[in-house]
């Protein structure tokens, strides 16, 4: 969609400029140099901000970069393909720790999103015909989405607390549904606690999506539809979900790739040193390189989680894309 | 035509502006010169019960050293949770404060970096010599052999912390000084919603502090004498599982402190949760949580024989603050006068009162204010039974991966899974491994 | 959009009643949590929960301006996320106006180049950044580590390629027969721009400035090893509610709602064209 200005439009363009013949060159250059110029302040950031410095953490992990090399970088030795090598020898502890960490948080992410998706998509569909407190809500709903993360989260952890926390209040005390006050934040419960926050926080963010994407959808199809007898079901079978496709296509990416690089979340909840069960990727790096004070090892696994979600990414695009133009045809 | 032009020229302004924006705050540093003679940056710790409270304590005494000296402090008061990042930070940029606080633990750590200014005998004399230091305190500021990168403020040491009137409600007479009877005592205890003792097990650093205790107590370190780590030594491995068994198997600690690291453990001793707790310098902290001074006892930590002493004899760690000099300062003679003005006798009986910690220096620590009860039983730890952290450049790695394995440990205990010698010995392989190899 | 091609069954709208009940009983349950937690004295937060207050107090609101610099914090993070969402959007309109409307070399390269930024682990260029910031720094004495400037550098960056990316799609579906039609009349192209294009775009350009605000306003991991004490930001700031004597969590709470609830308004005021912004641009 970023890159389908038709040619015909270009071409009209530039016209005006032509029309002026080449009397005017200087104007016709500032009009070639134009959207250079309005990209410039875009790519500056662009390059500053995100580009070098991924080139240097590249670069760093090449690199042995221990504390005692911390005072210049640039003098730690090389290593050469060492930093991989570790972070992927997975019959050793710091692979294998990668490993788990990775499994974890591909099963999370793919979790929460799912679930996300589900209850954002269901609460746009039955939010779409008007009664009475719909508004009031809609606004309710986006609550969560609105809160800054950190005191959404916190206040999480004060529900989770083993002793003093609602959560078991409600599941122990009231209840009754557990034999003994669980953990939620350390431990294998932690996995749980993640999934709840996580999916309270991101599913609103569907729900806006999808709701937007209701809207674009014309009545007519579903009162075509509606004359050849089909009912609510099957018109949102037949309807509305192939017609969310494109709106579905960019939210599961997006959703996707937000919750696989979360930091916010599990670092507030969980703190420097997550529980195993709950190790997102995010939080392992940041416990390698800044913890352990390991930064070679840490920007190695860095890299091979990018190169990871690169690949994700444009497979996903790729067979998408594909399914869909197959589909329009 | 000329809004295109005139838009154009703003974009690019905006760019360059942006590039630009500066909102003040920190100081440039080149590198140990005596550039701006009239100000210092100073990043304490947090000693006192909060920020807030430590800028309170803190500010006084610098107003006295800028009369003294004309030299301005700027403090900032470090939360302990970004203390080691921010001077990490600072270490990689050559960018940080002139003077700052760290702990002591780190001396070897934050050595290896070179960051930090050498305490040469020079630079000592400079201060008033390195014999006015206590040896134990010294013997955390750095890998031996080399100059120190620190020098001592505050010291600390564990001890045991007893709430008076459920001793005497359970007719225990006198404080346990061996661990069977500590266990013997936390039993009595650990009944009715009570319990024998509290402990932090998702904080990371307690768990150190008490596991090089523990393990020292078999008779084992972490690190082998020339430096590696060697956490699964058979008697390690024992001392470790030890602590963690006070939850799992002599079930003295309530399960929910597994998950405990903001200081829950001193808020539920204050309370008559807990009968016990094994804490540094806790004065100030119980005080300001409203539990008097006489409700409380303070013994020695247990040893196995019952008298502390060194070798197996320990019971604590050196624990403590050390000031360290900022190789970058841009007013290296100022940061001198002022760690000076800091050590001084009278500043170090002001500050060290104020923290409930012991003076590391033997001219303020003579001072009656420390002879009491309470002190007598920190200063008598720190002189003959307390161990120094291990002064290798990996310290840091290893309060952090060991600690985890702690903190993993106790996870365990308070679910309800067994904790044995394999499953410790495991914990410890995994922290092991983690450490960067040679 | 009111009336119904066929009335609902009325399975349908008891299923719709139960699970917008359960949902909005999941929503609101944090919710319910921070404004009660917020009006308990401490004793009721350290010890079991419990639904309802012992006693109700507005001690905790007085408390925690005190307790930390919180007045401080917000100016700060007011200031922050303020600039870098303004810088945002501006930014963003002019690359969006570019890729939309003209046709030029780099295009591809430049708008995949700015969307495979989401993919990058904040965790790969934090050291890297500060590095830069700080060599900036020394080089031309313009302070960026430790600034307000740095961190608005820095979150302004982040919401960007998201706010091009949505603008693109919001620019593509205003018609081009209108900036012609202003451009025969005599402005230029970037006449076009501000008179035709941004006038018609203000739904997405409001969504774009509010996932900036949001972004800025929640970062963690930067502003805690960005930032000094004088130049903190909330998010960083609320950990002092952690202190060594006791979690305050009734501050805490009270201190969460105290932030989250310029932002919480502002967003439901604005959630009118946030649907529109989204509908248009992300969702075309």
């Amino acid at each position: 969609m970023t890159t389908t200005v038709p040619d015909e439009a270009a071409e009209r363009h530039t016209s005006p400029g032509t029309a002026d013949g080449p009397r005017r060159r200087p104007g016709r250059i500032r009009r070639i140099g134009l959207p250079y110029l309005l990209l410039l302040p875009a790519l500056l950031l662009e390059l500053l901000v995100h580009l070098v410095p991924m080139v240097i953490g590249i670069v760093m992990s090449f690199k042995t970069l221990t504390q005692f090399y911390l005072r210049d970088w640039t003098t730690a030795p090389w290593s050469a393909f060492d930093n991989y090598r570790t972070a992927v020898d997975f019959n050793a502890p710091v692979g294998e720790a990668l490993l788990k960490s990775f499994t974890v948080t591909l099963t999370f992410t793919l979790l929460s999103v799912g679930l996300c998706w589900l209850i954002g998509t269901t609460a746009a569909l039955y939010m779409q015909e008007n009664f009475r407190g719909r508004g009031v809500l809609r606004a309710l709903f986006l609550v969560p989405y609105a809160l800054p993360v950190y005191t959404a989260v916190i206040t999480w952890v004060f529900m989770f607390q083993r002793d003093n926390g609602l959560v078991n209040k409600v599941l122990y005390d009231q209840l009754g549904l557990t034999d003994k006050p669980l953990f939620w934040l350390i431990g294998d419960n932690s996995f749980y606690a993640l999934l709840t926050v996580s999916v309270w926080k991101g599913w609103p963010f569907a729900f806006l999506i999808v709701m937007a994407g209701l809207q674009n959808i014309p009545r007519e199809l579903y009162e075509a539809a509606a004359l050849d007898g089909a009912g609510m079901l099957q018109q949102v079978r037949r309807i509305t979900l192939p017609s969310l496709r494109p709106v579905n296509q960019v939210l599961v990416l997006v959703l996707f790739l937000w919750t696989f690089n979360d930091f916010n979340t599990p670092y507030v909840l969980f703190g420097k040193s997550a529980p195993e069960a709950a190790n997102l990727i995010s939080i392992h790096i940041y416990q390698a390189s800044f913890v352990t004070w390991n930064f070679g090892t840490g920007s190695a696994m860095s890299v091979l989680l990018l190169l990871f979600l690169l690949v994700v990414t444009g497979g996903y695009l790729w067979f998408t894309s594909r399914g869909r133009r197959t589909a329009d045809v | 035509m000329r809004t295109e032009r005139t838009a154009a020229v703003a974009a690019v302004t905006m760019s360059l502006a942006l590039a630009a924006t500066a909102c003040g705050g920190g100081s440039s540093t080149g590198g140990g010169s005596d550039d701006s003679p009239k100000t210092l940056t100073y990043w304490a710790s947090n000693q006192g019960a909060s920020v807030e409270v430590d800028k309170k304590v803190l500010q006084p005494e610098l107003d006295k050293f800028e009369k003294q000296t004309g030299i301005k402090v700027k403090v900032e008061v470090v939360p302990w949770s970004d203390l080691l990042n921010r001077i990490l930070t600072a270490t990689t940029s050559g960018q940080g404060p002139d003077v700052l606080n760290i702990g002591n633990t780190w001396s070897a750590s934050l050595q290896a970096t070179g960051a930090l200014l050498p305490w040469t005998a020079e630079n000592f004399g400079r201060i008033g010599g390195k014999d006015r230091f206590v040896d134990s305190a010294l013997g955390s500021t750095g890998a031996e052999g080399k100059d120190p990168a620190a020098v001592p403020l505050y010291s600390m040491a564990y001890a045991l912390y007893y709430n008076k009137k459920m001793f005497a409600d359970a007719g225990i007479s006198k404080p346990p000084a061996t661990w069977d009877e500590f266990r013997a005592a936390g039993k009595k205890f650990s009944k009715g919603g009570k319990w024998g003792l509290g402990v932090e097990g998702s904080n990371l650093s307690e768990n150190i502090h008490h596991a090089v205790v523990f393990a020292k107590q078999q008779g084992a370190e972490f690190f082998t004498p020339d430096g590696r780590p060697d956490y699964t030594n058979p008697k390690a491995v024992t001392g470790v599982k030890q602590f963690v068994d006070l939850m799992a198997k002599d079930k003295i600690i309530a399960p929910g402190n597994a998950e405990y690291a903001q200081n829950q453990s001193v808020s539920d001793f204050a309370k008559g949760r807990t009968a016990m707790l094994l804490w540094q310098s806790a004065s100030a902290n119980l005080t300001s949580q409203g539990m008097s001074e006489d409700a409380y006892g303070i013994a020695p930590v247990p040893v196995q024989s019952g008298t502390p002493g060194t070798g197996t004899g320990v019971n604590s760690m050196v624990m403590g603050i050390n000031m360290a000099v900022f190789k970058n300062t841009d007013n290296l003679d100022g940061a001198t006068k002022f760690v000076k003005f800091m050590t001084s006798d009278g500043e170090q009986k002001i500050l060290n009162q104020a923290y409930s910690s012991i003076p590391p220096v033997k001219g303020a620590q003579a001072d009656p204010a420390f002879n009491t009860p309470a002190n007598a039983v920190l200063k008598d730890t720190l002189a003959k039974s307390a161990i120094a952290a291990p002064q290798v450049a990996e310290e840091s790695q290893f309060e952090t991966t060991v600690g985890t394995a702690v903190k993993s440990l106790f996870a365990d205990a308070a679910a309800g899974r067994p904790v044995t010698e394999a499953s410790v010995k495991a914990a410890l392989d995994k922290a092991q491994q983690q450490m960067p190899t040679k | 959009m009111s009336s119904s091609p066929m009335a609902p069954p009325r399975s349908f709208r008891w299923s719709r009643r139960i699970f917008l009940t359960l949902l909005t009983g999941f929503v609101l349950l944090p919710v319910y949590v921070m404004v009660s937690s917020s009006l308990k004295p401490l004793a009721d937060v350290t010890g079991r929960f419990r639904w309802l207050p012992s006693e109700l107090t507005i001690r905790p609101y007085i408390d925690i301006w005190s307790t930390v610099p919180l007045a401080r914090y917000f100016v700060n993070s007011l200031v922050v996320a303020g600039a870098a969402t303004v810088f945002s959007v501006v930014i963003a309109v002019f690359a969006a106006y570019a890729v939309s409307r003209y046709e030029f070399r780099g295009k591809r390269v430049f708008t995949v180049t700015v969307l495979s930024t989401q993919m990058f682990p904040g965790i790969l260029f934090l050291l890297p950044l500060f590095l830069i910031y700080v060599n900036i720094g020394n080089a031309t004495g313009i302070a960026l580590f430790g600034s307000r400037g740095g961190l608005i550098l820095t979150y302004l960056t982040f919401s960007l390629p998201f706010s091009i990316w949505m603008l693109i799609g919001y620019f593509d579906s205003v018609p081009r027969d209108l900036d012609e039609a202003a451009t025969v009349d005599g402005c230029g192209p970037l006449g076009a721009l501000f008179r035709v294009v941004v006038p018609a775009a203000v739904p997405g350009i409001v969504a774009v400035a509010v996932y900036a605000f949001m972004t800025a306003w929640g970062e963690v991991l930067f502003a805690s090893v960005m930032t000094n004490d004088t130049t903190r930001t909330l998010a960083v700031g609320l950990q002092g509610y952690s202190t060594l004597n006791d979690v305050y969590w009734n501050q805490i709470m009270a201190a969460s709602l105290v932030v989250s609830l310029p932002v919480v308004a502002g967003f439901l005021l604005l959630q009118r064209y946030l649907v529109a912004g989204l509908t248009a641009g992300a969702v075309k």
